[in-house]
C-alpha cells in the first residue's frame, strides 16, 4: 500500500492526540509515522501523519480525522509540492581502529556525530525516508546499539501557508 | 474568555465557517445563527458556585426534564437542583436506566435528552447508553461528576477515565475542571449533540469545579473552530442526481433515520410523489414515510419484506437519503444492489461512500436537500420527461401481493407473538409511540405495527441494546405524557432494566409494557433452531408456560405497584390490551405467553447475498413470474 502524508491542525488541547492515534486502531487504519508539535500559533498544534492507505480508504481515514470536534484542518502533502524529513539518532560501536570510518561514513551523508565515547559514536542525520535507509544500511556493518527515530515532517513548497486561514479564523 | 463581555454569536458563526476543507463537494457552509440552544435570555454577571451555574446553565438551555442518580462526586450538583423549579430531576434506580430515559425522551421529541451520573461506576454505568446513542445518532448530553481535579490519576476512590473510555462511543466528550468553563462547555455540548449529524455528547466536571466560585453570565460564546456542518446541498451534485433519476426505470427511495432526524418527513412525502418512486423504510426510519402510502413497499434488510428487499436488489438507482448501508440491510455487500447507481444524500460526509461507493454524494440536511431535489428534478423534467415506472411497480406490487409480512399459526397451542404485537398496534393506532427492546420481538414490532408518523417507533438498532425498551418508554412517556408509551418487550429484554418501574410508578410515568414472554432469549433461539441443529444453549430462561415461572412478571409488577396482567390465550388478547389502554394512573404490566417456536420471516441469512432471502425455512420467493 503506497504512503500518504498527511498534515493535521488540532486544536492543542488535552487528550487530542490520544483521540487521532485511536481514531486510526479503531477504523482499522495504519498509521506509519507520526509526529506532532506547536505551531507559530498559539493553541494550534499540528500533527504530521503517515498513513499507509489508498483511495476510499484515504478518504475514509481523512472524513473521519474531519469528524473530531479538535480537528481543525487536514491537508494532503503530496511527495511533488512539498518538503518531507525523517531526522535519526543512531548510537554505532566504534572503537579506535573503526572510528574514522564511521566518522567519514557519516559525513558522505551530511550526518553529524553528537556523541563520542571510547567504543561508540551517536550519528545523527536528517533527510528523507531513502537517505535514512542508505546511511543505516552504511553503518549497519559496524555495529548499531540503538536507533532512535522522528515521524516524518512535512511542509508545502512555496509562500502558501496551511494555517493561514486558520488563524484568521481563529482570531476572528 | 471574559464572563463580563456580552458573546457575539454572529462572529462566532462566521469563524466557523471559515475552517476545516470539505472533502466532499459542499456550495456552501450554513451555520446556525446562534450556536447557544435555548432562549437565549441575556444573564447579567452573578457570582455563584460551579454547581449553581450547572443548574443554571441547564435552565437558559430549556432544559425541563433531567434523568439521573446522585453520588459523592455530583452532590454538590444535587444541592442547587433540588431548588430548580424549571428542572423535573426524574431519580432512576439504575445510570444505564438513565441513560436509555435520556434516549427516549430525544427520540421521542426531537430535543435533546439529559442525564447526570456520579464518577466511576455511575459513569460507566452510561457508556451502554451513550455507545448506543452514538450508533443511532440520538442527541443527548450525559453530565458526570469527577473526582477532585487535584486526585484525577491517583486511582482515587470512584475514579474512571470516562472521557477516555467514552471518546470512540461519544460524539465529543469534555473535562471540565475550572468552575468558569462550566457554562460555554455545556452550551457547546448541547451545539454538538443537537447539530450536525445529532449525537451523545459527555461532560465530565470535576469536584472542586462544581464547588468553586465563578461569575456566570449567559449566553456564553461557543468557540467549536473544528466544527462546522454543512446544510445545503450542492447544485451540481443535485443536476446530476435529476439527471439519474429522469433516466432511472428502477428507482428506489432508500430512507435512513437520518429523514427524521432532520424533521425532513413531510419534503420526503412531497418528494416521494412528485417522482412516483417505491420507497423503503429502515429499522431506525420506520414512520418517516406513513406504512399506508401506496408507495412504501416495507422495511429491507435481514428480517425485511420480500418487496422491499427485491426493490433494492433489483433497483437501477438508489436515492439514499439520511442512510448508511448497514450490513442487516445491504447482506453481502458486493452483492448488494449490484445493478444500482448511487445517489447518496447524508450530513455526514464520513458516510457517504463508507460502504458503498456512491455515483453522486450530497453532504447536507434532508430538509434542505429533498426539496433542492425535487426542484432539481422538475427542471430536469421539462427537457427530459422521466422514464416509465409502470414496469417496475408491476413487479413491487406482484411481489407485494404474493409475499406480504405474515406468520403462521402456532403448533402448540400458545399464542402466536405476531399476533398479539399486531393487535397492540391496531388497538392503539398511530398516535401511540411503539418503544422496543432487542431481539425477535423488536422484529415483529418493527413489521406488524402500522407506522404513520415519524419518532413514534423507538429501539436500539445499531447497538442492539437489550434492555432499551422500559427506560427508553419512560423517557418517551416524559418527553410527551399525552401519549399512550408501548414498551413492546422480551421476556429476557425486560430482566435486564425492569427496575426502572419503580421510577415510573413513583414518578407517576404510566406506560405500558407487553412482556412477549417465549420464555427465552428468542432471536438466538431462532439461530439455534435454523443454524444449530436445535441446540438450544442456554437460551431458555424459564419465565413462560409450564416452566418455573421465575420470575413471575405479574407477581413482579404487583410489587413495584404497577398493574400485572397476564394473557395466555388469543381469546384474551383484545380484552388484556383494552384493559391496559385504560389504566392511565399507573405502568400496567402484561404478561403475553406465546410461542417459543414462532420465527421472524422473512430472513435473509448472515452472510449471504440478498438474493438468498427466505420466506420461511428453506422457501425462497419466486422472483420473475411471467416477466
Amino acid at each position: 500500500m503506497a504512503k500518504h502524508t498527511l498534515s493535521v491542525l488540532v486544536e492543542d488541547v488535552p487528550g487530542v492526540l490520544t483521540r487521532v492515534a485511536s481514531l486510526f486502531a479503531r477504523r482499522a487504519f495504519n498509521i506509519h509515522s507520526l509526529a506532532v508539535g506547536p505551531t507559530e500559533i498559539d493553541g494550534i498544534s499540528r500533527m504530521t501523519v503517515v498513513v499507509d492507505a489508498e483511495g476510499d480508504s484515504l478518504e475514509q481515514v481523512t472524513k473521519q480525522l474531519n469528524k473530531l470536534i479538535n480537528v481543525i484542518k487536514i491537508v494532503e502533502l503530496l511527495p511533488e509540492t512539498s518538503v518531507q524529513r525523517d531526522h535519526i539518532m543512531v548510537k554505532v560501536r566504534a572503537d579506535a581502529a573503526t572510528r574514522l570510518q564511521v566518522t567519514q561514513a557519516a559525513e558522505l551523508f551530511r550526518a553529524s556525530v553528537i556523541d563520542v565515547s571510547t567504543d561508540s559514536l551517536v550519528v545523527e542525520a536528517t533527510g528523507n525516508a531513502a537517505k535514512i535507509e542508505a546511511l543505516l544500511a552504511i553503518l549497519e556493518p559496524f555495529g548499531i546499539r540503538e536507533i532512535v527515530q522522528s515521524g516524518t515532517l512535512a511542509v508545502g513548497r512555496g509562500a502558501k501557508s496551511m494555517s493561514d486561514r486558520a488563524l484568521k479564523s481563529l482570531s476572528a | 474568555m471574559s464572563n463580563s463581555t456580552p458573546a457575539n454569536p454572529a462572529s462566532v458563526a462566521n469563524s466557523i465557517n471559515r475552517t476545516k476543507d470539505a472533502t466532499a463537494a459542499v456550495s456552501s457552509v450554513v451555520e446556525a445563527s446562534n450556536p447557544v440552544q435555548g432562549p437565549n435570555t441575556i444573564v447579567a454577571p452573578t457570582q455563584m458556585t460551579g454547581s449553581q451555574a450547572i443548574v443554571r446553565s441547564l435552565e437558559e438551555l430549556g432544559v425541563k426534564d433531567v434523568f439521573g442518580l446522585p453520588g459523592g462526586a455530583i452532590l454538590p450538583t444535587y444541592d442547587p437542583l433540588m431548588d430548580s423549579t424549571k428542572i423535573n430531576h426524574v431519580l432512576v434506580r439504575h445510570e444505564q436506566g438513565a441513560g436509555h430515559a435520556a434516549q427516549g425522551f430525544a427520540m421521542a421529541s426531537g430535543e435533546v435528552g439529559v442525564c447526570i451520573a456520579t464518577s466511576g461506576p455511575g459513569a460507566t454505568n452510561l457508556v451502554t447508553a451513550l455507545a448506543d446513542a452514538n450508533m443511532d445518532s440520538v442527541p443527548m448530553v450525559a453530565i458526570t461528576g469527577q473526582v477532585h481535579s487535584a486526585f484525577i490519576g491517583s486511582d482515587a476512590f470512584q475514579e474512571a477515565d470516562i472521557v477516555g473510555i467514552t471518546m470512540p462511543i461519544t460524539k465529543h466528550a469534555f473535562l471540565v475542571t475550572k468552575a468558569e468553563d462550566i457554562p460555554k462547555t455545556l452550551a457547546s455540548a448541547f451545539y454538538l449533540a443537537q447539530t450536525g449529524r445529532p449525537g451523545p455528547v459527555l461532560v465530565d466536571i470535576t469536584k472542586d469545579a462544581q464547588q468553586a466560585d465563578m461569575t456566570f453570565s449567559w449566553p456564553p460564546k461557543v468557540e467549536l473552530p473544528g466544527y462546522r456542518v454543512v446544510t445545503r446541498g450542492h447544485n451540481k451534485q443535485l443536476r446530476e442526481a435529476a439527471k439519474l433519476i429522469a433516466g432511472a426505470t428502477r428507482p428506489v427511495l432508500y430512507v435512513g433515520g437520518g429523514v427524521i432526524k432532520a424533521n425532513a418527513h413531510e419534503e420526503l412525502k412531497e418528494f416521494a410523489e412528485f417522482i412516483n418512486a417505491p420507497v423503503v423504510t429502515t429499522l431506525t426510519a420506520r414512520g418517516a414515510f406513513p406504512d399506508s402510502h401506496v408507495q412504501h413497499v416495507g422495511m429491507p434488510g435481514m428480517h425485511g419484506a420480500v418487496s422491499a428487499v427485491t426493490a433494492l436488489q433489483q433497483s437501477d438507482l438508489l436515492i439514499t437519503l439520511g442512510a448508511r448501508f448497514d450490513d442487516r440491510v445491504t447482506g453481502v455487500l458486493s452483492s448488494f444492489a449490484p445493478n444500482a447507481k448511487v445517489i447518496h444524500a447524508d450530513i455526514d460526509p464520513a458516510e457517504i461512500s463508507k460502504n458503498r461507493v456512491a455515483d453522486v454524494p450530497i453532504v447536507g440536511s434532508l430538509d434542505e436537500i429533498i426539496p433542492q431535489l425535487q426542484e432539481a428534478c422538475a427542471t430536469r423534467f421539462e427537457n427530459e420527461p422521466q422514464a416509465d415506472l409502470t414496469g417496475w411497480w408491476g413487479l413491487l406490487n406482484r411481489l407485494r401481493e404474493t409475499y406480504p409480512i405474515g406468520y403462521t399459526q402456532t403448533q402448540d397451542g400458545l399464542s402466536a407473538p405476531q399476533n398479539v404485537i399486531q393487535r397492540i398496534g391496531e388497538l392503539t393506532g398511530p398516535d401511540g409511540v411503539y418503544v422496543a427492546g432487542v431481539g425477535q420481538h423488536q422484529m415483529w414490532a418493527a413489521q406488524f405495527v402500522k407506522y404513520e408518523r415519524p419518532r413514534s417507533w423507538l429501539n436500539s438498532a445499531g447497538l442492539g441494546t437489550m434492555g432499551f425498551s422500559v427506560p427508553a418508554a419512560m423517557g418517551a412517556k416524559v418527553a410527551q405524557p399525552e401519549r399512550v408509551v408501548w414498551a413492546i418487550d422480551g421476556d429476557g429484554c425486560f430482566q435486564m432494566t425492569n427496575q426502572e418501574l419503580a421510577t415510573c410508578v413513583i414518578n407517576k410515568i404510566p406506560i405500558k409494557v407487553a412482556i412477549i414472554n417465549n420464555s427465552s432469549l428468542g432471536m438466538v433461539r431462532q439461530w439455534q433452531t435454523l443454524f444449530y441443529d436445535g441446540r438450544y444453549s442456554n437460551t431458555d430462561l424459564n419465565t413462560g408456560h409450564g416452566t418455573a415461572r421465575i420470575p413471575d412478571f405479574v407477581k413482579l409488577a404487583d410489587a413495584y405497584g404497577c398493574v400485572g396482567l397476564r394473557c395466555e390465550r388469543d381469546e384474551d388478547i383484545d380484552a388484556t390490551i383494552k384493559q391496559a389502554l385504560e389504566i392511565n394512573d399507573r405502568p400496567v404490566v402484561i404478561d403475553f405467553v406465546v410461542s417459543a417456536d414462532s420465527m421472524v420471516w422473512p430472513m435473509v441469512p448472515s452472510g449471504v447475498s440478498n438474493d438468498q432471502i427466505q420466506i420461511a425455512k428453506g422457501m425462497t420467493p419466486e422472483w420473475e413470474e411471467e416477466d
